[in-house]
Formats: structure tokens, C-alpha cells, sequence
């Protein structure tokens, strides 16, 4: 098991690698820079601040810098924002990203695998139609969409709950953030819960099991629900890197500090050495989610564990 | 029959919906299994032979209906609830099923899979129930047992697992033990192992058997008694020996034809004309008449009933009277 | 397969093989299971009536998207002015501006889905006609792809090269043709085992021109069917960005453009919110249904 974790982790070197190079050259080729915005900048001092940020080096030098960097773990610093290193920048917000997204990805992961399992259980039946058509709202109406019918709904209309911001952090600010983020992959999980749990019980297995009288509810619990769990499972890892890039939209919209307003307000002023941070860091952090779910693949699927 | 049968059927009808319209694929099977007997049930596929017994157990697909009775020990199974026919299946009636591949469930290990019949039915503890699963694997020949348990279904070989299979079956010392084509997944040499097994452990036991196969040849060793189906009803029912000496129904004869067997050299094997029924397009008459060298005008109106033409020989052919004196 | 329907498939088998429907191809078969799917063929009228008025509505109306009317600003909607859907704080039909952005947005849709569906078509035929190595690499790469939160560097290219609507096409159709790539793969995978293809091969023609003559024109059904899901995705896509700034930009507008603006102001002019709202859930739910029935429609399992 610990092999194949390492296996898989080393694996994903190259990708992370190649996915850094690119960014770092498209960033470089485009016309524009960090300190166009400031135009009043005497031309010594704008040589000055690129000279500090090695800007006036040959772009290869640049680059193997950079990497250089990276590999022993430093970021580097924030071209824009003053005094502050990328690290600190992304640490500043991620525990806000990492609040939303994870609460969102289990509400994604709860509701989406019991209303699956509702609908297909219930296929085509009223219990079946009522579970889909809700659950598909959130496939049809987009977060953008989203998110000002419900702030217009519970925070201007009801005044139940905060229009935006983080407040005091209390779930009451937390609700709708997460709601919004998560609909979209409750409404995808549920889906593939319900189709691979219909195809699941249709199996040959599942007669067998019929057939030794041991009561249905073991029958689903014990026979299908764990194999019908395995192309959701597949699903999780993607549904982490859109978690992320949906948090883009939701930290926006709601006004809340996380990493996505960093990385937005940081392309918009190409700040270069943020932007390269929280991409590296968005994939990390990716490519560790999508270990995750494939340790549980193998612990859920014998085959697989075995190899 | 003096003893109470086993198992009864009685009338039993199997019909799926699809998109095309109701399908019949069983019309009023009557059939009885004496305990310790085993009956052998033949045709091609799509005949209704597994169907039959599908329904019998509660397992049909959602789309299928079942009318009908089938007396367990007296208790008619079809009328059950599910959570009711749950005390009977598994523990009374069993049924081992065609792909071993297929039929175990792959993400769950063998010992759950095998122990839990005994804990749902003899409340079992679950080192009993270990126990008593490691002897029954042991007895249909498994060796080292206690390793192939913490095993799952993929990690054995395809014999294997449908010895495993046969074990789980028979883990609560059932009445009567339904094989569903339970060599036909297999390699020759392990089809030969297996039905060698069946017939040991039948001795062993003493359930009913009843064998469900297309094969002709699987029976001849293994059953007391074989019934024919064609297009979901029986045509010929007869002891075996009777059977194969003595066959009425032109389907069986050409059955009998098409099975190749030693004696026999390969150019006078027999292939029976034409296609399987429609079942969405029964004709109102004999189902075989369209393939069938005998058929005279009487066979287009409608299908013939059972009957018996000596003591436990039945066939559904108008002509059964006169083909034998053409035999 | 372990979770395949075997046995129900096998007696459906023995069900038909009795009388082969002759002389009915699969594509008419199933444009007619389509046209039979209820939700499908209401879908397919309300599709087509959002087309047409996206694309000859504003040759009809009064009112262009962006000439203000100087008589009515943030005019709530009303039969009498005719500005049936309002008007904005520029005084700009709604009505118009909605019709205009459905342009853009189906404009970006398509040719954001041909781009998607060329390179996947061509990648995943690739792949899968050739095989062996070159098929474990090219596939490995689309699993590490699909791992990337691909949204960011579209986001990237925006910023960079300028916000210009055809590198948003270009841009949206290169990152959404993963899934479209193992699709393909997998039916070439079969293909290249049926004897027309075999015959090819043997005829001497160039791996090159297999794929693009042969195995390419056998891919239409499937593609199809993935082209219409992929549709939605990249409607909303392009929303997602313009939403946040990166996409379709003044004088142009888009419907997440629309609802980007409308959302800004929800409390106090609604119906810039909801019409151009209204539009997009009814493209992306006519397409979802459309889609699903296409699905349903070649293969009819029943899910």
C-alpha cells in the first residue's frame, strides 16, 4: 500500500514539473508586466525593481531560478504585494479555501451519495422523479446564477442569513458559500450514484445474494452499496480541482478572503511569482486529493489492490 | 407420487415487460421434485427453463411478473412478502448459479459472502459460522480451506469458485438445491469434477436436485428424471432412462439427435431446422410446429397439452401415439 | 464486466432473434426513440425557437443592444414602451441585450465544441487506431490533464494575450476535449478490429488516412451524442468567466455578462437578473434534456 502511494506520488513529479514550465513561459511571453500599472515610476527605479526581481536576467536564467526555488520549497515573493512572500500570501488564505471547499466536498459527498441512492433504489418511481428534478436544479443553474437568487432569497428577502463576507466565520456566514459551491457536485455525484447503483443491482451478485435470504436491506448496504460506490469515488478526484476553481467564483461573489480573490486579483496584475504560487499550490494540492481517492479506490476495489 | 414432493409447481406463468410489449417466457409450468430426486430440466436458451426457477426463488428482474404456485414443504413461495420468502430462501431452497465469475459478489471476501447465509438463517455466531464454512469448503473439495476464505471471489480459479458456490448453497442444508447450468462456464475437465461432486454430495445429503441444463449430455449421468421445455413449457417429462430409450416429442428427438455422444460418428449429427420462437409472437398452435417434421394441420390451432402416455411419461404432442409406432 | 446486465441483455437477445427489424437503420431508430422521449422532443422545439430568436430577433426589434433610450432608463418591463424585458441603467433594451448575448453565448458554444471536438476526435482516434505505447502515453496524458484545474489557465491566457473573444473559443474548446478524446479512443479501439478497416490496411493506404477516412466517419454517432453534453459545459464555461471578468467584454455581451451585471443590481432592477437568467437555464436545461435523450436514444439501457 505505502509503495504504491510513493509510486503514485513520483509519478506526478513530471506533471507538476511540465505544467510549471508552461505556465512560467506563457506568463513570460506575454506582453505586459507587474509594474506597468505604475506608470509614474522613474525609468532607474522601475531598472531597480527589476533587477531585485531578476527580471532583467535572460528569461532562461529566470526560469532556472525559479525552479530552483521551487524544488528547495520557496515560492519566492510577491511581485505586487509588498513585504509579503507568496507563502505567507497563500497561507493567509487558505484556511478559508480549505473551510469552503472541505465542508463543501462533504456536503457534496453526503447528500449526493444518499439522494443517489434514493433515486436508485427508487427507479422511476415518485421518490425516483422528486430526488432527481431537485438534485438537477443545481446541474442547471449555475453558481453564478446561484448564488444572487439565494442572497437575494435568505439574505435581502428573509433576512435569515448574511449576504456575504466571513463575519465571525460562524456557519451562519459559512451556509451559503458552501450550498452554492456544492450544489453543482451534488447534483453530479447523485447522478453517477444513481446510475451505478441501478447498474449494481442488476448484477449477477446481487440475485446471488437474493437468493441466500438475507434480507434486502443487507442485500444493498453490504452487496451494492460499496462496488455501486466506485465511479463516484473516480469522480471525487476531479470534483476536487472543481471545487477549486468553483471557490474562484464563490469567493468572489460573497466577498470572502481565500486563495481564489489572491489568484484572481494577482493574474489581473500579473503579479508573476503569485500566480505561479497558487498554481503549483492548486495542483499540490490536487495531485494529493487525487492520491487520496485512489487509496480508497484500492481499498474499495480488491482488484485494484492486489496489482 | 406417495411422498409429498420437495418442491410443487404449479401453473407457474413468467412474463417481462419490455419495451415491445409483454413477453411470455414461461406458460403454466407444472413440474414436481420428490426430496432426494433430481430432476433434470433441458432446452435451449430462452426456453424458460432458468426463468422458471428464477421465479420460483423471487428473483426475477423488476420488469418480470410470476403467477402461479410453488409449494415449499407445503408453503406457497410466490404468495410470500419478500422479508417472509427471506426465512425460506437461502436456508430451505438454494440455487447455485451459471458464471461462478460473475455470481460472487468481487469487492467482498469469501468469508463474508459464504458465512453470512448461516448467520442470517441458523443465527450462527460468527466463529461458528466460520467453522462450519471451512468444513463445507473442505467438503466440496477446497483445499486449505481457512486460506481460500480471507480470499476474494477473483484471486480463485473459475473450478474453484464454483465449488465455492456449491458450498455456500448448500451451507444451510437446503431441501431442495437449484443448479443453474453450473458447469457450463467451465473447462471439460472441471465440468466432469463438478457434477461428480453434485452426485457425491447428493448422496450425502439427500436434497432435491433439480439441474438445469441445455446439455443433454451433463444429465444422462446425474438425473432421475428429465423434463424437456421448448418456448416456456414443458413438452416431455419422462424418467430418464425412458427418456433417452424411449423419446415421444419430436423436439426431444431432434434434441436427442444434436447431442453428440460416443457411439455416434460426427456426420450423423443432427442440427434442428430453422430458429428458437419469437416469445413476443407465440403462435397460437405448438410452438415447434414451424421446425417440426411431423406436423400435421391440428398443430397450428392450438398448443397441445400434457399427457401422459404411460405411467410417468407425459408429452405435449398430438402425435405422440402415432411417432411411436414410427419409432 | 462485472456490472454489465448480462443476463437481461442475453434474453433481449433471444427476444429479437426471431425477426430481425429489417430494412430500419440505427440512426432512424433512434431519431425515432428521440422524438418519442417526451421531455427530449419539447426540448428540441424550445432549442430551436431560442436559436431562431437569438439570431433574427434583433433584425425585428426597435432596439439594438447598445443605442440607449434616452426616453426610458431603468425602465421596468412594459408592454406599452416596448421594451418588453426593461430596460438597463444605459437605458439599453433588455430584450435586445439578452438576444444578442444568447448569440455570443451559442457563437462561443459552437465553435468552442467544434474546436473541442476536432482536437479530441483526432487525439483520441489517434491513440486508440494506433495502440501499444504510443496509446499508454498519449492516454496517461490525458489522466494528468484531467487533474488540472484547467479553468486557471484558460484564466491565464485571458489575462495575458488580451481579453479577445476568438482566443476565449480557442481557449475554452482546447481545455474541454478530454473527455471527448477517451470516448473516441475507446470506440476506435473496436473499430480497428472490423474488417473494413482490416481491408483498408491491407490496400496499402497510410495510417494517416485510415483515421481520417475511415475510423473517423464511423465515430459520428457518439460524437454527436458527446458534442450535445459538451455544449451546456461550455456555455457555462464562458458564463463562469465572463461572470469574473476574463471572458466576453464591452460592446459585446454574453449571457454570464448579463447576469454578471444583473446580479450587481438584483435588489433594485430584477428583471436584468432574470431574463437573461431565464435564457440561459433554458438553453442549458433544453440542451441537458436533448442530450440525455440522445443518449437514451442509441443506447437504450434503462437508466
Amino acid at each position: 500500500m505505502l509503495g504504491f502511494a510513493i509510486r503514485r506520488l513520483l509519478s506526478t513529479i513530471p506533471v507538476l514539473f511540465i505544467a510549471l514550465t508552461i505556465c512560467f513561459f506563457i506568463l513570460r511571453l506575454a506582453p505586459g508586466g507587474p509594474f506597468d500599472e505604475e506608470r509614474s515610476l522613474p525609468e532607474n527605479v522601475l531598472a531597480n525593481l527589476q533587477a531585485h526581481y531578476h527580471l532583467d536576467k535572460p528569461l532562461i536564467e529566470q526560469y532556472f531560478r525559479y525552479i530552483g526555488s521551487v524544488v528547495r520549497g520557496d515560492l519566492g515573493p510577491s511581485f505586487t504585494t509588498e513585504d509579503f512572500t507568496v507563502a505567507e500570501l497563500i497561507a493567509l488564505g487558505l484556511p478559508y479555501t480549505l473551510i469552503l471547499g472541505g465542508s463543501a466536498f462533504i456536503l457534496a459527498i453526503l447528500f449526493g451519495v444518499a439522494s443517489g441512492i434514493i433515486s436508485g433504489l427508487y427507479q422511476n418511481r415518485s421518490a425516483d422523479y422528486v430526488t432527481s428534478a431537485t438534485v438537477m436544479t443545481g446541474l442547471i443553474i449555475p453558481s453564478f446564477l446561484m448564488a444572487p437568487i439565494l442572497q437575494l432569497v435568505f439574505g435581502v428577502q428573509l433576512e435569515w442569513l448574511p449576504v456575504g463576507g466571513w463575519g465571525d466565520g460562524s456557519i451562519a456566514y459559512l451556509t451559503l458559500p458552501v450550498i452554492v459551491l456544492s450544489l453543482t457536485h451534488i447534483a453530479r455525484i447523485s447522478r453517477l450514484m444513481r446510475g451505478s447503483l441501478i447498474e449494481t443491482m442488476s448484477a449477477n451478485y446481487i440475485r446471488t445474494a437474493r437468493s441466500k435470504g438475507i434480507g434486502e436491506k443487507l442485500v444493498v448496504l453490504r452487496h451494492a452499496i460499496k462496488p455501486a460506490l466506485l465511479p463516484v469515488l473516480s469522480y471525487l478526484g476531479p470534483a476536487a480541482g472543481y471545487l477549486l476553481t468553483g471557490s474562484l467564483v464563490v469567493e468572489t461573489i460573497f466577498g470572502l478572503p481565500g486563495i481564489g480573490r489572491y489568484f484572481i486579483n494577482a493574474a489581473l496584475s500579473r503579479d508573476y511569482g503569485m500566480v505561479l504560487g497558487t498554481v503549483i499550490f492548486y495542483m499540490v494540492v490536487i495531485v494529493i486529493l487525487n492520491l487520496l481517492v485512489d487509496l480508497a479506490y484500492a481499498y474499495l476495489d480488491p482488484k485494484v489492490r492486489v496489482r | 407420487m406417495a411422498e409429498r414432493p420437495a418442491l410443487s409447481i404449479q401453473d407457474l406463468t413468467v412474463s417481462f415487460d419490455t419495451p415491445e410489449g409483454e413477453v411470455s417466457a414461461v406458460s403454466g409450468l407444472t413440474v414436481d421434485v420428490a426430496p432426494g430426486e433430481t430432476l433434470a430440466i433441458v432446452g435451449e436458451s430462452g426456453s424458460g427453463k432458468s426463468q422458471s426457477f428464477l421465479a420460483t426463488m423471487g428473483l426475477l428482474t423488476r420488469n418480470g411478473h410470476t403467477r402461479g404456485r410453488a409449494f415449499l414443504d407445503g408453503k406457497d413461495l410466490l404468495a410470500m412478502k419478500r422479508h417472509e420468502l427471506d426465512q425460506y430462501r437461502g436456508r430451505d431452497i438454494s440455487m447455485v448459479f451459471q458464471d461462478p465469475m460473475t455470481a460472487f459478489n468481487p469487492v467482498l471476501r469469501l468469508s463474508r459472502q459464504l458465512t453470512e447465509t448461516l448467520c442470517a438463517h441458523r443465527k450462527m455466531s460468527a466463529s461458528q459460522a466460520r467453522a462450519r464454512t471451512i468444513e463445507m469448503l473442505a467438503r466440496v473439495g477446497i483445499p486449505d480451506p481457512e486460506k481460500r476464505m480471507t480470499m476474494y471471489p477473483h484471486q480463485l480459479s473459475g473450478g474453484m469458485r464454483q465449488r465455492a458456490m456449491i458450498a455456500m448453497a448448500l451451507l444451510c442444508g437446503p431441501k431442495v438445491l437449484i443448479a443453474d447450468e453450473p458447469t457450463t462456464a467451465l473447462d471439460v475437465t472441471i465440468q466432469a469434477q463438478i457434477l461428480e461432486l453434485f452426485a457425491d454430495l447428493k448422496r450425502e445429503f439427500g436434497m432435491a436436485l433439480i439441474l438445469i441444463t441445455h446439455d443433454l449430455g451433463v444429465v444422462a449421468a446425474l438425473a432421475d428424471r428429465i423434463a424437456v421445455m421448448y418456448a416456456g413449457r414443458i413438452v416431455e417429462q419422462a424418467a430418464c432412462d425412458e427418456l433417452f430409450e424411449n423419446p415421444r416429442h419430436p423436439y426431444t428427438r431432434a434434441l436427442l439427435q444434436s447431442t453428440p455422444r460416443a457411439d455416434m460418428d460426427e456426420a450423423s449429427l443432427y442440427a434442428i431446422p430453422g430458429q428458437p420462437p419469437n416469445l413476443q409472437r407465440l403462435p397460437a398452435g405448438c410452438a415447434f410446429m414451424p421446425r417440426c417434421s411431423a406436423a400435421i394441420d391440428r398443430c397450428a390451432a392450438s398448443p397441445p397439452a400434457l399427457e401422459t402416455l404411460e405411467s410417468g411419461h407425459h408429452t405435449a404432442c398430438f402425435r405422440a401415439r402415432e411417432l411411436k409406432e414410427i419409432a | 464486466m462485472i456490472f454489465s446486465t448480462e443476463k437481461r441483455k442475453a434474453l433481449a437477445a433471444a427476444f429479437e432473434k426471431g425477426d430481425a427489424v429489417a430494412g430500419r437503420s440505427l440512426t432512424a431508430d433512434a431519431w425515432r426513440r428521440l422524438l418519442r422521449n417526451r421531455a427530449a422532443f419539447v426540448s428540441l422545439w424550445v432549442l430551436g425557437a431560442l436559436i431562431l430568436l437569438a439570431l433574427f430577433g434583433p433584425f425585428i426589434l426597435p432596439y439594438d443592444h447598445e443605442t440607449p433610450d434616452w426616453a426610458a432608463f431603468r425602465a421596468p418591463p412594459s408592454i406599452e414602451s416596448g421594451h418588453y424585458f426593461g430596460t438597463d441603467q444605459n437605458g439599453r433594451d433588455v430584450l435586445a441585450r439578452t438576444l444578442f448575448g444568447t448569440r455570443i453565448s451559442l457563437l462561443v458554444a459552437v465553435i468552442a465544441t467544434a474546436v473541442s471536438v476536432i482536437i479530441g476526435v483526432l487525439y483520441g482516434a489517434t491513440a486508440g487506431y494506433i495502440g501499444g505505447r504510443l496509446d499508454a502515453v498519449m492516454m496517461r496524458f490525458v489522466d494528468i490533464m484531467y487533474a488540472l484545474p484547467y479553468i486557471l489557465f484558460v484564466i491565464l491566457l485571458m489575462v495575458i494575450f488580451g481579453r479577445n473573444v476568438i482566443l476565449l473559443f480557442i481557449g475554452i474548446g482546447a481545455v474541454e476535449w478530454l473527455t471527448m478524446a477517451r470516448i473516441v479512443r475507446g470506440q476506435t479501439l473496436s473499430l480497428r478490429e472490423r474488417e473494413f478497416i482490416e481491408a483498408a490496411r491491407a490496400a496499402g493506404q497510410t495510417t494517416a488516412r485510415i483515421i481520417t477516412r475511415h475510423i473517423t466517419p464511423n465515430l459520428i454517432g457518439p460524437v454527436i451524442i458527446y458534442a450535445t453534453l459538451t455544449v451546456p459545459e461550455i456555455i457555462i464555461t464562458e458564463s463562469f468567466l465572463s461572470y469574473l471578468g476574463f471572458g466576453v467584454q464591452e460592446p459585446l455581451t454574453s449571457l454570464g455578462t448579463l447576469i454578471s451585471e444583473g446580479a450587481d443590481v438584483m435588489e433594485v432592477m430584477p428583471w436584468l437578473l432574470f431574463f437573461p437568467a431565464l435564457f440561459l437555464v433554458l438553453f442549458l436545461l433544453s440542451l441537458s434534456f436533448i442530450g440525455d435523450g440522445l443518449r437514451d436514444a442509441f443506447d437504450p439501457k434503462d437508466r
